[in-house]
């Protein structure tokens, strides 16, 4: 054999090797949780209180928690975001829309427990929210705001020059333009935008602690302190011996949701053509 | 209202949302200048320094253990999951046989959606004891740095495999019909071509890898040293300044609260950089549509 053969075929064995690699190291992540952890699930444990510090009981209101935090998070981020991404595609080049775009790029790259510390001094102290979902929930926004911006950008780019043409060629307004042609077309890409928010957002940790605080008891209402799912198994890995046990649960329930939320996300921007992230 | 009313309020609003999405950032900066500002006054650059160790409480400041082992991890990660990530991209993208590459390309997104505490817990519970078992303690700048490979990898391979698929065609044919193997035409043309998309992608990697918290806080051990072979080398504890921020944040007050907004700025004035270089290689993302303004001004 030449010498271009063996070399060929060193490539080969090591470009599969590390594929072989990661797609292992996955499975075990996923084999360890679903193994330590499908022993404690049951519908009880999804709906209990937490007991002993979260040793035992379940995780009933750090559900609800997560998903009131989820709820503001989106509530705040999509009309806004939809906003800028309508800007961004309808109007992109010019300075100020430049400026948003660079703007929104470096806010992607931030690191999550800046946001924390952010969250922190502007919700919670400047504007008096203390720690409260309401302020976890906003951190969040503000965090997911670029990735559902580039998701609906692309949905917006997506819709066929032709159709604004054919709307402007109607005398229809700015307003019905966007609203029965423009929203309509970019929808897959709004969605999938949408999917990847929920999936950063419910998997954050580190800009909650400071924000939305420890609580484990059924928030009253959005300025309660609420314990989300994923800081319960920071709480109980970290804090709480022996709490190892509901950590695996509780860490099996989050992995679980966040895969399919994520999974959805690809299926969706696969199936409309959309590009991810 | 007539259609031109509600055209001016629409055009107001979008612009209102997008100036909202765009002062974020400067609102995270300038919030986090005012609240570390007390710092540069009372313990001042050199503290942060030059002080004898990080002890708050006592008025010493010293981030220089806590750089060092933010930077030692990262670069660790990088250099594992950097080489890696290239492979498996290459796999996806030459190797694997179709349904393989679609299924890996699946797998490496679901990995970029495993929440970092997830991370730390499997580190914390799986990684940790392994290592404490060969070289004790187990919590270890090595934990912190192989569980950030794990989390960074997914973001080389996405995004190197979007750079070696934009490599024209031609080129990968022309190189093909002088004979190449396939090796050589990767090594030789395809991966030379994707040279900027790469190195944007370890950039980016790099961000994340900096400014992870969770994963590194539960796996390092979180005590401040310097990563130094007196110490242990890559088997000592150490605590990088994100995970100092989430241990002590809750309790800081004065002096000590306005030197963790320091370090959060440095954070941030880190990932703008490379964020900032990252752009210079060129984004992926297409420019090719010129908008004529139909729906906004």
């Amino acid at each position: 054999m030449r010498r271009g053969g063996v070399a060929d075929g060193v490539a080969a064995a090591m470009v599969w090797a590390s594929a072989v690699l990661v797609v292992g190291v996955f499975a075990w992540i996923v084999g360890d949780l679903v193994i330590g952890g499908v022993g404690q699930l049951s519908w009880a444990f999804l709906t209990a209180e937490p007991l002993d510090t979260g040793r035992a009981g379940g995780v009933g209101p750090i559900l609800v928690s997560t998903g009131l935090i989820l709820a503001v998070c989106l509530a705040t981020a999509v009309p806004i975001g939809l906003a800028a991404a309508v800007v961004l595609s309808e109007a992109g080049e010019g300075f100020w829309a430049r400026g948003v775009r660079r703007s929104l790029d470096v806010l992607a790259g931030v690191p999550s427990i800046v946001f924390g510390l952010f969250g922190n001094v502007f919700f919670c102290q400047v504007l008096g929210m203390g720690y409260s979902i309401a302020a976890g929930g906003l951190t969040l926004a503000c965090m997911v705001l670029p990735i559902f911006v580039r998701s609906a950008e692309v949905g917006f780019r997506a819709v066929p020059e032709e159709r604004r043409r054919a709307a402007a060629a109607l005398a229809m307004s700015r307003t019905t333009t966007l609203f029965r042609v423009l929203l309509p077309g970019a929808l897959p890409g709004l969605v999938v935008g949408l999917t990847l928010g929920v999936g950063r957002a419910g998997a954050e940790t580190a800009a909650l602690i400071f924000t939305s605080g420890f609580v484990d008891r059924m928030p009253e209402s959005l300025g309660d302190s609420g314990r989300a799912l994923s800081i319960h198994i920071f709480d109980l890995s970290m804090n709480v011996p022996g709490g190892d046990g509901n950590a695996y649960a509780s860490a099996l329930v989050l992995l679980g949701l966040l895969l399919l939320i994520n999974l959805s996300a690809s299926l969706l921007a696969s199936r409309f053509c959309v590009e991810r992230s | 209202m007539s259609p031109r009313v509600n055209d001016t309020v629409l055009t107001a609003g979008l612009w209102l949302g997008a100036g909202a999405s765009g002062s974020v950032v400067l609102l995270i900066g300038g919030f986090l200048v005012w609240e570390a500002w007390p710092a540069f006054g009372e313990i001042g650059f050199a503290g942060f320094v030059r002080d004898a160790s990080w002890h708050p409480s006592e008025g010493r400041f010293n981030v220089v253990p806590m750089v060092m082992a933010s930077l030692l991890a990262m670069g660790g990660a990088l250099l594992l999951a950097g080489p890696l990530g290239l492979l498996v991209a290459v796999f996806c993208g030459w190797y694997a046989p179709r349904p393989v590459a679609v299924v890996t390309r699946r797998v490496l997104e679901l990995l970029a959606g495993v929440p970092s505490v997830v991370y730390g817990f499997w580190g914390l519970v799986t990684l940790v004891p392994l290592l404490g078992r060969w070289r004790p303690p187990g919590a270890s700048l090595l934990a912190g740095t192989l569980i950030l490979a794990v989390m960074v990898l997914p973001t080389v391979a996405l995004l190197s495999e979007a750079a070696l698929r934009q490599v024209p065609g031609a080129q990968v044919r022309g190189a093909a019909a002088l004979g190449l193997r396939r090796w050589a035409v990767l090594w030789r043309v395809v991966i030379p071509g994707a040279r900027g998309g790469i190195a944007t992608a370890s950039l980016l990697a790099a961000g994340r890898a900096i400014g992870e918290t969770m994963a590194v806080l539960m796996v390092c051990g979180n005590v401040v040293q310097l990563p130094g072979f007196d110490s242990g080398g890559p088997f000592a504890p150490v605590r990088t300044l994100t995970a100092n921020i989430a241990l002590e944040m809750g309790y800081a007050f004065g002096a000590h609260r306005s030197a963790l907004f320091v370090t959060g700025l440095m954070l941030l004035a880190v990932v703008v950089g490379l964020v900032g270089v990252a752009s210079r290689f060129g984004s992926p993302r297409p420019r090719k549509w010129v908008r004529q303004g139909v729906a906004v001004g």
